[in-house]
């Protein structure tokens, strides 16, 4: 096994080690916090992936952004009886069977599909690719996409409101 | 060598943890990290079949997008929560029945 592929092993097993922690965990807050070794790690991925534009914006934006909303989404709606999570195991057991059920089902799909692989390049820094698709192909969900997160943060400013603080008034 | 099945069996892994986390958790916020862990596993998928299957970085744009998209519904569904602990005092997901006619 080459040195690329253990350290590859290595990084899968603490990425799917903190998730299943993050699904597992009884304790919403250690949750909170393992999941952004789940982030990192996909982050990781993206590295062995050659996509470093995208691995610096999974850092920024998962293990940054979204991990403090999450935890302030925690904090926010804490209770301490609530913070124990339960796990019925007879309601459990369906989950299972769904979920190793999709799971067999992907994973025979992705061995036996004859996928039509072209041999990977090795590009040298992917942001200036992106940067000029961005502009030039993709540009209508671009602008679409800008939009959208001005609509997103108004909105929810707008959701998150005490009721009765009517603004203006 | 670590090929194209070796990422799709891992973001499978990945993503089933998410599911079994959406079906089972009763605390919506935990709901939304099984979420957060779906849509890491898609974009995993798509920029490894980009590397392996296609040509570009048109699988980054995608998986790009919809790490926006995924930061957009966090936070708009977090604002949701807050105002549903106003109402409940819980956001214990199955027991909020406020539409159900």
């Amino acid at each position: 096994m080459s040195f690329e592929a253990s350290i590859w092993y290595l990084v899968a097993l603490l990425t799917l080690g903190t998730g299943a922690y993050v699904v597992f965990t009884r304790n919403i807050v250690r949750a909170a916090f393992a999941l952004v070794f789940t982030f990192l790690g996909v982050a990781a991925m993206y590295v062995f992936l050659r996509a470093d534009f995208l691995a610096a914006a999974q850092l920024l934006i998962y293990g940054g952004g979204i991990t403090v909303l999450l935890l302030f989404g925690v904090m926010l709606t804490h209770r301490h009886e609530g913070m124990e999570l339960k796990l019925d195991p007879l309601k459990a057991l369906p989950a299972v069977a769904i979920a190793g059920g999709f799971f067999v089902a992907i994973w025979s799909a992705a061995r036996r599909a004859d996928w039509d692989l072209v041999a990977p390049v090795e590009p040298v820094g992917t942001s200036e690719a992106i940067g000029s698709a961005i502009m030039t192909t993709h540009l209508l969900p671009f602008e679409e996409i800008s939009v959208l997160l001005l609509v997103v943060l108004i909105g929810a400013l707008f959701v998150a409101r005490r009721s009765g603080e009517e603004e203006g008034s | 060598m670590i090929g194209l099945v070796h990422y799709l069996v891992f973001a499978g892994i990945l993503f089933c943890l998410g599911l079994f986390a959406v079906l089972t958790r009763r605390n919506a916020v935990t709901v939304l990290m099984g979420i957060e862990l779906m849509l890491n596993a898609g974009n995993v998928n798509l920029v490894a079949f980009n590397r392996f299957v296609g040509s570009g970085v048109n699988g980054q744009i995608f998986a790009l997008f919809i790490i926006v998209l995924a930061a957009a519904e966090a936070a708009v569904a977090l604002a949701i929560l807050l105002n549903i602990y106003r109402t409940y005092k819980h956001i214990t997901v199955d027991e909020i029945h406020l539409l159900r006619g």
